[in-house]
């Protein structure tokens, strides 16, 4: 499904019941100063500068007031003007200034959270092209998309809004509260007990409103999951006069997600009217107090050691409003914070797993051969390509890549505890031809998995041309094995780009020549942009046939001497699978080969035909001898059983 | 567009107007209050008795517990009315796609029917929610604090006239400016995410080559694009906080002292102190709803992409129609079309079918070969009415299968589509389909006939086996007999089978042939295969060809007539399915 990227209101965010994972947020600190050692401590002064200058003007404000209160009476504004004015023009400046400073931090912090996101973004990547097989194959890859969309989105809201929004409120809290200090302890005592209050019912409401969020959030799933099933199931549906049922079902399922979305945004929506409202209270029992004080003439109690005055309690009624105001900014943000690390913590999950490790240094080589055999390496591409194997001593030797493949006594298992083959010896000589046939599950994908290292062997050893595969550099391995898997996958990109996909450097000729070779080339020169057509999702416009004959091509311009096929079971028509017969056994012709046979005319024409079962081989042989052999091989080729 | 909406509104109008209205009641206390604020601080000032004092705290405070009630009650019929909503369009929607024809699930795909059905609803819903919390607020704050504004600061006032159209423009500029902008990487954004989906789904092609450093060169470039464009457009949004605090800033300084000097040289009679601090606060307040109306001008451009989708669902009409007074029984199992073409939409300019003429006995078994295009499913789903004809008519029993009740029709031709499913349940669930009230010998005796009795007597669970979503538990011979298992429990009077038996071994297919030959000899039944084995020994073979019919005969006629069909034959007895020896 495609994922939806336009930015959500935060009206309604779920207040997921996680705690503040400090270790994280740590983390993300250190990237972005590492990533932006300049600009972003420039970013935080302004922030801090334009949070400290927003607080400040309150008190000159005040002071402008308090002015005017004096000369009102005497009505004398030309006289007044020298006092007022010089105080309103500070205060323009420091607004001038305030504003200056923002300007600067919401442009930086633009920049820096884009940047951030993008290099984060590509860290994720580049780790994620580094680790092995058994990666992709043990997560679910919308759970690897969630990392690249909705956790990186929570990252950008983190970086971008909640951190400078917190900072800024918190300045602004703790430069109000000092200044209310300033002038009244006892005053400043009855606001605390008041925030105290907010805090403590944004916190039960916010509980509430977590729970309901939690079932909305598994009603969705349950609500997403059924959909998804009915809408690909849609014409089975209809073949099943099922409308109705269906319909049913899914009534029950929508309206409990409707119940528990109803409650979930219900304790949402009542936070706002609550906290702000416990804020106007506050305000006139901050008034009131203030009024009290006044009237009995109690002893007020500040730093300033000012007396309890009209002067005083004035600008403490607005200080009110702004500290009350900015805590509640604080618990808004509180939420997105939370959620936002739980995002990072994943994606630093993503970036922590282990890299696929190489301990080779055998490498693959360009040589030419002498007449005597001797071996010398070739910078140019020769056609014949040697392994280069230095030695402790410091020596080089060279051996030629002929496609001797060994395995010897190997064993192998997913994990430690369950080993899936056992004890599997194959021999294969240079141009052999090796399938493997048997039910699913016997094993047949894991032995191809270990000749090219997708998985390291639990036991025993496989040798390419007399060396043990440990000891060859992995993607030099890879490179001198070609593959041709049973699913296709095409890249987003021209016919011709991912042909040449097989070898970067191959010419246009070059890709027609593996085209024509592999029968690719008559439907690609029929398409309308014949190799220059862009394919996309998956080449979803071509057949499945097709696309086959465009990996056999991939394969072909790569011109590995060891290829590993996985013959397709789906069932295309007869005249496009004769073509891509065809092209598999030219792709197969002079190289060593090991194929995991469907079709019985591939598993004739073999060498040695190795059959599986429950991780072991139980026949080896030729056609032939195996069929006189009246065993296993023989059943599945008269059709007992279903040749999977 | 908004009208196709608007209906599936029902019987949560009441508490989307009980929203407005208790929001319109919140908005004018929350804009009385500075007013009575001025009073209590004058009150103070002025040195007033403490009873005085404590008489407008207390309104004040009742003021509040007002608005707090007016907010709550708002917040929870806003809720209700915005997620009741959303129910009843996923739930029409889902109604409405529930009564479409395969033509048009064709033109939706599936997967972008399920994004309709999830995201966008969720847009929706949160749209209306934000439409009728603001939409009323904001305008109502904005009018309430002009007037309050004008009646209480008089001539003060004035400085909103520089302050608002300033304000408005910059945030109308800035949201022009940087939804085009978004909307264009959004677009980018979904293809990078594509292409990392690409390279995660062919990690084994990408390592198999070491095309890593390349992968890895090839995002790098995509992800700089996206940063760059990303960063401009997220630049142009970060202007929005400037504008808004200079306005602010600007209305603080020119009421401060435009405010004193009339104080002042007045004596306070036309403008008094408490008027000045009213004014800063009506100030934030018409400011802030202007920020909020810019927010919901943003927010509703970017649904209109959702409403617009969902609107297309709701209002695409079912290509298929029943007729007036259908017929409700379907007497026998015999087929016939007659000049029948057919093409899947109007503005195609292919016919699918052309000039199709058969004649089939109730109970014959048909069947059909031919290449992949060859219209070889365009054919048989001409019979359940999967799809209308374009020309001619298709007859089942003797009537045009238009005239009939399509359920009635469709209970009695059993398709098993080539593309099936089973659904996430038991085997028995998921059997059932066919026939609710089947019994468990019913249901063991189709799976016996559909060779699926042994594989499910296997399974620890047998046929209470759950299937996961997708039949991702079972393999694809065993998901085909199920299949085929599930369509027999109909007792249909024609069974169609299109190419469900290719993942079946040839030993098994020839079991299950056998097993219909000699149960369900009433039923007409239709083969589709790529194996020449699976319809050798039918009645009548139709060799299908460009969407025509090339030959029609029994095996041995059609191994002397058609070179199709020789050809086929040959490839494939050759090809090793020598079953001889």
């Amino acid at each position: 499904m495609k994922t939806n990227n336009m930015p959500r209101p935060n009206g309604a965010q779920p207040p997921m019941k996680r705690k503040l994972n400090f270790g994280a947020l740590k983390r993300v600190l250190k990237m972005l100063f590492s990533y932006y050692p300049v600009l972003l401590p420039v970013a935080i002064a302004c922030i801090i500068f334009s949070a400290i200058a927003s607080a400040i003007p309150a008190i000159f404000n005040q002071q402008v007031i308090a002015a005017i209160e004096e000369w009102y009476i005497s009505r004398d504004w030309a006289a007044a003007r020298s006092e007022i004015v010089p105080k309103i023009v500070v205060l323009a400046v420091l607004y001038a200034i305030s504003l200056m400073a923002v300007i600067a931090h919401t442009q930086l912090m633009a920049i820096i959270t884009q940047g951030f996101l993008g290099k984060m973004r590509k860290t994720m990547f580049n780790g994620m092209q580094n680790l092995p097989v058994r990666f992709f194959d043990t997560h679910k890859h919308g759970d690897i998309m969630s990392y690249y969309t909705n956790d990186i989105d929570t990252l950008r809201q983190l970086v971008s809004q909640s951190i400078p929004a917190l900072l800024q409120a918190g300045i602004i809290v703790t430069s109000v509260f000092f200044i209310m200090l300033w002038y009244s302890i006892w005053m400043t005592l009855v606001v605390i007990a008041g925030v105290f209050l907010m805090l403590f019912v944004s916190k039960k409401i916010g509980g509430g409103s977590a729970k309901y969020f939690i079932r909305q959030q598994k009603a969705i799933g349950k609500t997403e999951g059924f959909i998804q099933e009915m809408m690909s199931g849609q014409k089975v549906v209809k073949v099943f006069c099922h409308e109705a049922k269906a319909q049913e079902d899914f009534d029950r399922i929508n309206n409990e997600l409707f119940q528990d979305s109803r409650r979930a945004n219900a304790y949402a929506n009542c936070l706002g009217p609550i906290i702000m409202n416990i804020g106007n209270v506050l305000y006139v029992i901050i008034a009131m107090v203030g009024g009290l004080f006044l009237l009995s003439g109690a002893k007020n109690f500040s730093i300033s050691g000012m007396a309890f005055e009209i002067s005083i309690i004035i600008p403490f009624l607005n200080m009110t409003k702004q500290f009350t105001g900015n805590v509640s900014q604080v618990t808004q943000q509180i939420n997105s914070i939370v959620m936002g690390l739980a995002g990072a913590e994943r994606v630093f999950a993503l970036m922590d797993e282990t890299a696929e490790t190489d301990e080779g240094y055998v490498t693959l080589v360009n040589a030419t051969e002498d007449e005597n055999g001797n071996i010398t390496e070739d910078e140019n591409r020769t056609g014949i390509w040697a392994w280069k194997h230095p030695h402790h001593d410091g020596t080089v030797t060279y051996t030629r890549l002929t496609g001797d493949v060994r395995l010897h006594d190997v064993d192998f298992g997913y994990t430690d505890e369950k080993i899936v083959l056992h004890n599997i010896d194959i021999y294969a000589e240079p141009g052999q031809k090796i399938a493997f046939v048997g039910a699913t599950g016997a094993g047949k994908t894991t032995i191809t998995n270990l000749i090219n290292r997708f998985y390291d062997i639990a036991d025993g050893k496989i040798r390419y041309d007399g060396i043990n595969i440990n000891k060859i550099k992995k993607s030099d391995l890879r490179r001198s094995l070609g593959i041709v898997l049973q699913e296709t996958n095409l890249f987003t990109g021209t016919v011709m780009d991912n042909i040449r996909y097989g070898r970067l450097d191959a010419t246009d000729e070059e890709c027609i020549t593996a085209a024509k070779l592999s029968g690719a080339d008559d439907f690609i020169t029929r398409l309308p942009d014949g190799y220059e057509t862009q394919l996309t999702n998956n080449g979803a416009n071509l057949s499945q046939g097709q696309r086959q004959l465009i990996a056999i091509a991939r394969a072909a311009v790569a011109d590995p001497p060891v290829m590993i096929l996985d013959e397709a079971t789906s069932s295309i028509d007869t005249r496009t699978e004769a073509i891509v017969q065809r092209g598999m056994d030219r792709l197969m012709q002079g190289r060593t080969v090991f194929v995991i046979a469907h079709r019985l005319s591939t598993v004739k024409n073999s060498d040695v035909i190795m059959v599986l079962e429950k991780g072991r081989i139980i026949e080896r042989g030729s056609h032939e001898a195996l069929i006189a052999q009246k065993g296993k091989y023989y059943q599945l080729y008269t059709g007992a059983f279903e040749l999977e | 567009m908004i009208k196709t909406l608007v209906k599936s509104i029902r019987e949560y109008k009441l508490p989307s107007i009980l929203t407005l209205i208790f929001i319109a009641g919140e908005v004018v206390i929350e804009v009385l209050i500075p007013f009575i604020t001025a009073d209590l601080v004058n009150n103070i000032k002025a040195g007033a008795p403490i009873e005085a004092v404590v008489k407008t705290g207390l309104i004040l405070i009742l003021m509040a517990v007002l608005s707090l009630s007016c907010g709550g009650i708002a917040g929870v019929t806003c809720a209700n009315a915005s997620t009741g909503f959303a129910k009843n369009l996923r739930h029409d929607m889902f109604k409405k796609i529930q009564g479409y024809s395969f033509g048009n699930i064709d033109k939706f795909s599936s997967t972008s029917l399920v994004t309709r059905l999830t995201t966008d609803i969720t847009n929706v819903q949160m749209s209306y929610m934000m439409l009728i919390r603001t939409a009323i607020r904001s305008p109502l704050m904005f009018v309430f604090s002009i007037v309050m504004a004008y009646v209480m600061g008089g001539a003060l006032a004035t400085s909103f006239v520089v302050v608002v159209p300033v304000l408005l423009f910059g945030l109308l500029f800035v949201s022009r400016k940087a939804m085009p902008a978004f909307r264009r990487v959004f677009k980018k954004y979904d293809r990078l995410n594509e292409s990392i989906e690409e390279n995660v789904r062919a990690t084994r092609v990408v390592k198999g080559f070491s095309r890593e450093e390349y992968e890895k060169q090839k995002f790098a470039d995509a992800a700089d694009d996206i940063t760059f464009d990303f960063t401009k457009a997220e630049r142009i949004v970060a202007l929005n906080a400037p504008i808004m605090q200079f306005c602010m800033y600007f209305n603080m300084v020119f009421i401060l002292l435009i405010g004193s000097k009339l104080v002042i040289s007045s004596g306070g009679s036309t403008v008094d102190v408490g008027q000045i601090s009213a004014m800063l606060t009506y100030g934030v307040q018409i400011l802030m709803s202007l920020m909020m109306l810019s927010m919901i001008y943003v927010m509703l451009t970017m649904s209109a992409e959702s409403i617009k989708r969902i609107c297309e669902v709701l209002n695409e009409e079912s290509t298929l129609k029943n007729c007036e007074n259908p017929v409700t029984a379907v007497v026998d199992g015999s087929v016939s079309f007659e000049n029948v073409s057919f093409k899947y939409s109007e503005t195609a300019k292919r016919f699918a079918l052309e000039g199709i003429n058969l004649e089939i006995r109730s109970g014959m078994t048909v069947g059909i070969i031919g290449g992949t295009g060859s219209s070889k499913s365009s054919l048989v789903q001409l019979i359940p009415r999967l799809y209308d004809v374009t020309e001619g008519s298709v007859k089942v029993g003797g009537v045009d299968v238009r005239e009939y009740d399509i359920n009635v029709l469709r209970d009695s031709v059993a398709m098993v589509l080539q593309k099936n499913q089973l659904f996430s349940g038991t085997i028995k669930e998921n059997l059932r389909w066919g026939n609710e009230n089947a019994t468990d010998e019913e249901i063991a005796e189709v799976c016996r006939l559909a060779q699926a009795d042994e594989f499910i007597a296997t399974f620890p669970e047998g046929y209470d086996t759950y299937i996961e979503q997708g039949g991702t538990n079972v393999s694809g011979g065993q998901k085909q007999r199920l299949c085929i298992a599930r369509a027999l429990l109909k007792k249909p009077k024609i069974l169609i089978l299109d190419d469900s038996t290719s993942a079946v071994d040839t030993k098994t297919d020839a079991f299950i042939r056998m097993g219909f030959k000699k149960f369900i000899p009433e039923t007409t039944k239709f083969i589709i295969a790529q194996r020449v084995a699976s319809v050798e020994d039918a009645d009548m073979i139709i060799v299908m060809e460009n969407g025509k019919i090339a030959d029609l005969g029994t095996h041995s006629e059609l191994l002397q007539t058609s070179e199709i069909y020789r050809e086929v034959y040959e490839q494939q007895t050759t090809g090793g399915a020598e079953n001889e020896d």
